[in-house]
């Protein structure tokens, strides 16, 4: 009993770490770069893909018997699509704005490699429950990364937090101040090389190392 | 002098390994190989008898960045205000460039000293380098919390992620200048950053140069006032170090002679920006951009081209490391100097970029630079 509860955790806690999508096995950069501009959009989208793919796990999962192995790439992502087109139509009826900073990148989650990676390498081999549990660990570790460079970026490249001012407004330059914003940072260079400064950091705190 | 000697011998127990200091023994180092000549040889061969160690050599450069520094101290004063004289000149740019320098190495030295002590290896010497030759690519009015921001831009990114000295892909000092590039564009580029007094604007002459819309960029650059002799001479706005074309030559014939810098990069430098200078003319009537009609002299003294090719293209760790390579990185950097600045008016300055280029691709061109000779000496033996 407590061998099953171990691995039940690993599974859900596993990806948030030690097999983080994007910091160890490097899936998903390419969305980890476009929308960590600012904390909100990377919120909605770490949103986006704990539905895409808590659902897409499960559900092919739960096909995973009735589901023709030559086929299963098609199937699955017929799947994912699906779940990304609803998505999608959600954010634009509910939250207009961010979906349109998001623009083009939560129709990307289809080509997400963490989503059909997840499907092929853990759904299509087990059960519906453990799907569910790994799709929303792989999701969270994914927006944890995300929602950590976004953090960086919008408070070192626009001084604040969630849109509300952190740093204070009398210590910049135009107020008389000498603080300037880091341009760096609103660039794709400056996530790639927050996201770097999290590898390292992980890398050290967990001991990895290249072979 | 003895004292010192006397109190860094009675220190060495206690950072030698079993010492209650041992993990500051890198800094017990630094210090001690400053003053002295250290005692310790080379355990295995080759040896070769010769006083020139990392440190020697760092010191040469920085011997030979001596001129363009003290040009660019008095050239910062005479651009602030060229009424004075020359004593105020001095006083005035000292006190801008020399708390530059000062940040610039007390928190680049502090990452320095960190990492040597967190990874236990001695403080490498490059820095003094670095340390230096990164205030010298700014503007004189540069914030210094940006200047310390780059500067552990540079140190912490550019070189001890990778490993530390001897381990760099690109140039820590370039690193850090395109840091602050990218970051605080508005004290990088533009007019006002150039000179001193803010409300006086200062454009560069590459600046002039590619503000035209039409007409002759050569000939508005000398209509603003830039002559070709003020230009070499280095009497014009521009980064502290880079004006003056004469006291860069002095700093290359000092590391071309003590072989510190190698000749072919900084022929190939040239040999680039001439050839694609004199392309670019030859396209111009042909295109409505008029940085096209930049004359290859006026590129050879516009800007921080000679600076960056004499003593940042030549950095032996991120260069090309073959002869046949040099050439090739070298003409690369001249050509793509001039790409930049011709091709993107967003990048009046082209020589950071193109150095940082040419570094990417320094160990793609010695990979097929070797390839080449061992296929060659292939054939040859088989022929035999």
């Amino acid at each position: 009993m407590t061998m099953v509860k171990a691995k039940t955790f690993d599974t859900f806690l596993g990806p948030l770490s030690r097999s983080n999508p994007i910091t160890t096995q490097v899936l998903g950069i390419c969305s980890a770069l476009a929308v960590t501009v600012k904390m909100d959009t990377a919120l909605v989208m770490t949103g986006a893909l704990v539905f895409v793919l808590v659902g897409s796990n499960t559900i092919v999962a739960a096909l995973r018997d009735l589901i023709p192995s030559r086929v299963r790439i098609i199937v699955m992502l017929t799947i994912i699509a699906t779940l990304v087109i609803v998505i999608d139509e959600l954010l634009k009826a509910y939250v207009y704005d961010i979906s349109k900073q998001l623009s083009i990148f939560v129709g990307l989650i289809i080509t997400n490699c963490i989503v059909l990676g997840r499907a092929e390498a853990f759904a299509l081999k087990n059960s519906v429950p453990a799907s569910a549990l790994d799709g929303l660990g792989n999701a969270l570790g994914y927006g944890l990364i995300l929602v950590l460079v976004a953090a960086a970026r919008e408070l070192f490249g626009s001084g604040t937090l969630l849109g509300f001012q952190i740093i204070p407004d009398f210590l910049y330059a135009e107020n008389g101040g000498w603080y300037v914003n880091n341009g760096l940072m609103i660039l794709a260079p400056g996530a790639f090389i927050i996201l770097g400064l999290l590898i390292w950091l992980q890398r050290t705190i967990n001991g990895y190392t290249e072979e | 002098m003895k004292g010192i000697r006397s109190f860094l011998d009675r220190l060495e127990p206690h950072v030698m390994s079993g010492g209650k200091w041992e993990r500051y023994a890198p800094l017990y180092e630094m210090v001690d190989t400053i003053f002295y000549v250290p005692g310790t040889t080379t355990a295995v061969a080759p040896h070769i008898r010769d006083a020139v160690d990392m440190k020697r050599s760092m010191f040469t450069v920085i011997i030979a960045l001596l001129p363009a520094l003290f040009f660019g101290i008095y050239n910062t004063g005479y651009q602030a205000d060229p009424s004075g004289g020359f004593l105020q000149h001095v006083l005035t740019g000292g006190a801008a460039v020399l708390p530059m320098i000062l940040v610039s190495y007390t928190v680049g030295g502090l990452w320095e000293m960190l990492f040597a002590v967190v990874r236990r290896h001695d403080i490498n010497e490059g820095f003094l380098v670095t340390g230096i030759l990164f205030p010298m690519t700014l503007p004189p009015d540069m914030p210094l919390w940006m200047v310390a921001a780059g500067i552990s831009f540079g140190v912490v990114i550019g070189k001890e992620v990778t490993g530390g000295t001897g381990y760099n892909v690109f140039n820590p000092a370039l690193v850090a200048r395109a840091f602050v590039f990218f970051a605080y564009p508005a004290e990088m580029t533009g007019d006002p950053v150039w000179s001193l007094a803010g409300e006086l604007t200062a454009a560069t002459p590459l600046a002039v140069a590619s503000a035209v819309q039409d007409g002759d960029a050569g000939l508005l650059v000398s209509q603003a006032g830039y002559s070709f002799r003020d230009m070499f001479l280095g009497f014009v706005p521009g980064s502290v170090g880079g004006t003056s074309k004469l006291a860069v030559i002095a700093g290359a014939i000092v590391l071309v002679v003590t072989r510190i810098a190698n000749w072919r990069i900084i022929a190939g430098g040239l040999i680039g920006l001439i050839a694609a200078a004199v392309s670019a003319n030859m396209l111009a009537p042909a295109s409505g951009n008029t940085m096209l009609s930049l004359s290859p002299i006026n590129h050879l003294l516009a800007g921080g081209f000679a600076f960056g090719l004499v003593f940042m293209a030549t950095d032996p760790v991120s260069a090309a490391q073959t002869d046949r390579g040099r050439w090739i990185y070298g003409v690369l950097i001249g050509v793509l100097c001039v790409m930049i600045r011709v091709l993107n008016q967003a990048f009046a300055e082209g020589i950071m970029l193109a150095i940082l280029l040419g570094n990417a691709f320094a160990p793609m061109i010695d990979y097929f630079v070797l390839r080449r000779h061992i296929a060659r000496r292939r054939v040859a033996y088989e022929k035999q």
